[in-house]
């Protein structure tokens, strides 16, 4: 994906039991998404402490996106509540820090919904392409 | 520091066609903590999995990193190679370089740039991976089937036989499902009754299985070996261990105007019914929606007349703690309803049916006795339109219809068609279809006989408009082949209605956290190679409620869930998942939020003694985390604000290396 030239680095979390299902269905049915897309896996998307966020914003990424179950579905009973929650939270701050809200997602994917995560990456590669580098929180003390 | 190995499998030329899977193997060999990468054509293969034990051997591996095709795919497998080679298994990660790379990008470059920084990322992680070992739990050695049908039934009846205790909690007066509603079943035309009711008998008499009829699951707790479950059994107002089944009370009952279920509301019962003569357990009915005596506190003729004293119109709903090692899902389905379909009249018309209406029409225990007869007058109708894919494979109609295909469809209709021919030959019988679809053994030969032997009309094309006119109802259609319009005046129309699943299974997929598909079928583990089985360990998947499905399939499914329910409970214990969270109880202050945000309960706490640096002893309040109960979610982690706590397996640290490595 590149927007004016800038091709992103997005950092995406998915739970094991829908999200990252649904990525790999996306790849069974060969259903494209820019490369820029990173996924780490973690057991539920409540896993995802704030910290591996504000983390990877310092590290240079551009747009860090949080994938789990449909609210009611989550493997865990209650897990992607409190992802709603937090991040919720989380978002408004960095919103106030200067890292636009564009940057930052949650989407509800389900393991059988390939088609969704694979148009979910396109759009998100595409609006935090089009919003260029983000310098706001970078840390220059990790760069070589 | 580890000695970590990389295997980068070529997957043929899934992956090596979009990744340059040596420019991957040599990136990754300067890494911190690689000492070995190699790549192989089939790294899951025998030969595969014999490089990394001698790489291991060879090269004092500690840890081992593969790249290949999803987790979700083969880390079982390289986690019994890594301790077939004496590693610990959890020393293994892998960079799924298929699913969600080499198949999702199309550019050599980028496939092969993505692939070397998801394989540095495991590296990263398992540079920080600690041995882990799993726990152990107890199973309960009892299984639970969910839906008393055909599904239900074979797999409930397949547990017993191997020696299992079973319990089936069917939502109905009766077990038997739809099949019991059936006429005869295709490709053998053999009664649905004469091979079912043996089967719900032999249910009802085997000493391992117990049937809550009139029962409903309303929570499920636990885990796989050690679910807990609440079952609430409905009240019927009738004893059932009191009442002989001798069918008295139904007669007396002066409440004759309920729309008799079992037969699509198209004859009436009493309010105190046994739904059929076979039914299992045979026990009379209350419906607390129609009784007078219930309803108004009048009447108790049943009470009166009943010799064996089982009415109790006192009773209330009761309900059920039981524990079970695995659970069977087998809820079945419905046809949709077909009343927004206006094109084809079905609210306007008593003369439109569906098949399933059809298939009691036609049966020698449904309201006409067995003989072919129209709903709204009770004449023989002589000639009849069937219309095929009323719902099924509908994209334009999604609001109305469903994508799939009911598969059972084609087969029923020929059915239908040809016992219509042989029984009142003089009828002429027309069959509108987009596609005929029979694939299975006997399956076109039997639709070839319906066409050839039989002389059923099948018309390519469907029907735009049924409309009811005089006695006749006028059907407007297609003939995509001959390219024509057509006008039938039929007596009866018979809609092939897309068939969908029980509204029950969506909150009991909740209850199980099951995962569901867009269309409410439950999801297989894997669509191929774990067919029976739900993502979630311990849940198991029997016949419609996965997916269409006709009654072989539904019974050799039926069979599999319960060879894999029997290989579960077999088992004296099971091997937990080690990747559960951990206290540090230097850096715990004791708050409980982590206890607040357990969905299990399985944070308690403790008071324990510290040395203190001054060699006192001081008290303090810390958090233990029960491995038995926690299914590693890691909610706690997050929550917790000194954090002391972590997650096995997902440690903070470990996915914050791989967040490193991603943004390098």
């Amino acid at each position: 994906m590149q927007v004016n030239g800038y091709k992103p680095l997005i950092v995406a979390f998915c739970c094991n039991w829908c999200s990252y299902a649904g990525a790999d269905l996306a790849g069974n049915n060969r259903l494209a998404y820019p490369a820029d897309v990173k996924i780490i896996r973690v057991p539920c998307s409540c896993r995802v402490n704030p910290m591996f966020i504000l983390r990877a914003f310092q590290r240079g990424a551009d747009g860090v996106i949080i994938c789990g179950c449909h609210p009611g579905d989550c493997h865990y009973t209650s897990g992607n509540y409190y992802t709603r929650r937090r991040m919720a939270l989380l978002f408004s701050m960095l919103d106030y820090l200067g890292i636009e809200k564009e940057r930052t997602r949650v989407e509800w994917v389900s393991a059988a919904e390939g088609a969704k995560f694979a148009a979910t990456m396109n759009d998100f590669a595409e609006k935090v392409a089009a919003l260029g580098e983000n310098k706001r929180l970078e840390d220059l003390r990790c760069k070589k | 520091m580890q000695r970590i190995g990389v295997f980068v499998c070529h997957c043929g030329t899934n992956i090596a066609g979009t990744v340059d899977v040596k420019a991957v193997a040599d990136a990754i060999k300067n890494e911190p903590g690689v000492v070995f990468s190699a790549e192989y054509q089939y790294m899951c293969s025998q030969a595969g999995q014999e490089l990394i034990k001698n790489a291991v051997a060879e090269n004092r591996l500690t840890g081992i990193v593969v790249c290949s095709c999803s987790p979700r795919m083969h880390e079982a497998t390289f986690r019994k190679t890594a301790a077939a080679a004496g590693l610990n298994p959890y020393m293994v990660e892998i960079a799924n370089i298929r699913e969600q790379c080499s198949w999702v990008h199309k550019d050599m470059l980028t496939g092969t740039q993505k692939a070397i920084i998801l394989a540095k990322a495991a590296v990263a992680k398992v540079n920080l991976n600690t041995p882990l070992t799993p726990g152990e739990s107890p199973v309960t050695k009892r299984a639970l089937v969910i839906g008393g049908g055909i599904a239900g039934i074979q797999t409930a009846l397949d547990i017993a036989d191997a020696g299992f205790k079973v319990d089936i909690v069917e939502k109905n007066p009766t077990i038997g499902g739809k099949m019991a509603q059936l006429d005869k079943t295709f490709p053998t035309l053999d009664c649905a009754a004469c091979i079912l009711t043996p089967k719900m008998v032999d249910a009802a008499q085997n000493e391992n299985i117990k049937i809550y009829s009139y029962s409903e699951v309303t929570e499920v707790g636990g885990f796989v070996g050690n679910f807990e479950v609440t079952i609430k059994r409905k009240a019927r107002y009738v004893k059932e261990d009191v009442c002989t089944g001798c069918g008295i009370c139904t007669e007396k009952c002066p409440q004759k105007k309920v729309p008799n279920e079992f037969n699509l509301g198209m004859d009436n019962r009493h309010a105190i019914y046994i739904p059929f003569a076979q039914a299992v357990p045979k026990v009379a009915t209350i419906d607390p929606r129609y009784c007078v005596k219930l309803k108004t506190g009048k009447c108790g003729l049943c009470e009166k007349v009943c010799t064996a004293g089982a009415i109790d119109y006192n009773a209330k709903d009761e309900y059920v703690k039981e524990k079970y090692g695995a659970i069977v899902v087998a809820t079945g389905y419905n046809p949709i309803s077909v009343d927004k379909f206006d094109e084809f009249a079905y609210s306007q018309s008593k003369d439109v049916i569906t098949s399933l209406e059809l298939e009691r029409l036609m049966n020698a225990a449904g309201p006409t006795g067995g003989t072919l007869l129209r709903p709204s007058d009770g004449e023989h109708p002589h000639t009849i339109v069937f219309v095929q894919c009323v719902g099924s494979r509908c994209d334009a109609c999604a609001q109305k219809g469903k994508e799939y295909c009911s598969k059972i469809c084609c087969m029923y209709t020929a059915k239908h068609a040809m016992l219509i021919r042989d029984k009142y030959p003089d009828t002429d019988v027309y069959v509108f279809y987009i596609d005929v679809r029979t694939p299975g053994k006997n399956f076109d030969e039997f639709y070839r006989r319906a066409v050839e032997e039989y002389g059923v009309h099948y018309i390519k094309g469907m029907v735009g408009k049924v409309s009811p006119e005089g006695k006749k109802l006028k059907v407007q259609g297609s003939d995509l082949i001959y390219g024509k319009q057509l006008h039938i005046d039929a007596d009866l129309v018979v809609l092939a209605a897309a068939i969908e699943p029980d509204k029950s299974a969506r909150p009991l997929a909740t209850m199980l956290t099951a995962s569901m598909d867009t269309n409410d079928f439950f999801t297989e583990a894997h669509p191929k190679l774990r067919p029976v089985e739900s993502p979630t360990a311990g849940v198991f998947l029997s016949g419609t409620c996965q997916g269409p499905k006709d009654i072989p399939e539904t019974v050799s499914q039926a069979g599999a869930a319960a060879s894999k329910v029997i290989g579960l409970l077999v088992k004296d214990k099971l091997k937990g998942n080690p990747c559960v969270a951990h206290s540090n109880e230097l850096m715990c202050n004791g708050c409980s939020t982590c206890e607040k945000v357990c969905p299990y309960g399985a944070i308690s706490y403790v008071d324990k003694e510290f040395r203190m640096p001054d060699r006192t002893t001081k008290v303090r309040r810390v958090a233990v985390v029960n491995e038995a109960v926690c299914q590693g979610c890691g909610a706690c982690t997050v929550a917790c604000m000194s954090g002391a706590m972590d997650l096995k397996g997902f440690l903070n640290k470990q996915i914050m290396a791989e967040v490193d490595a991603i943004c390098k």
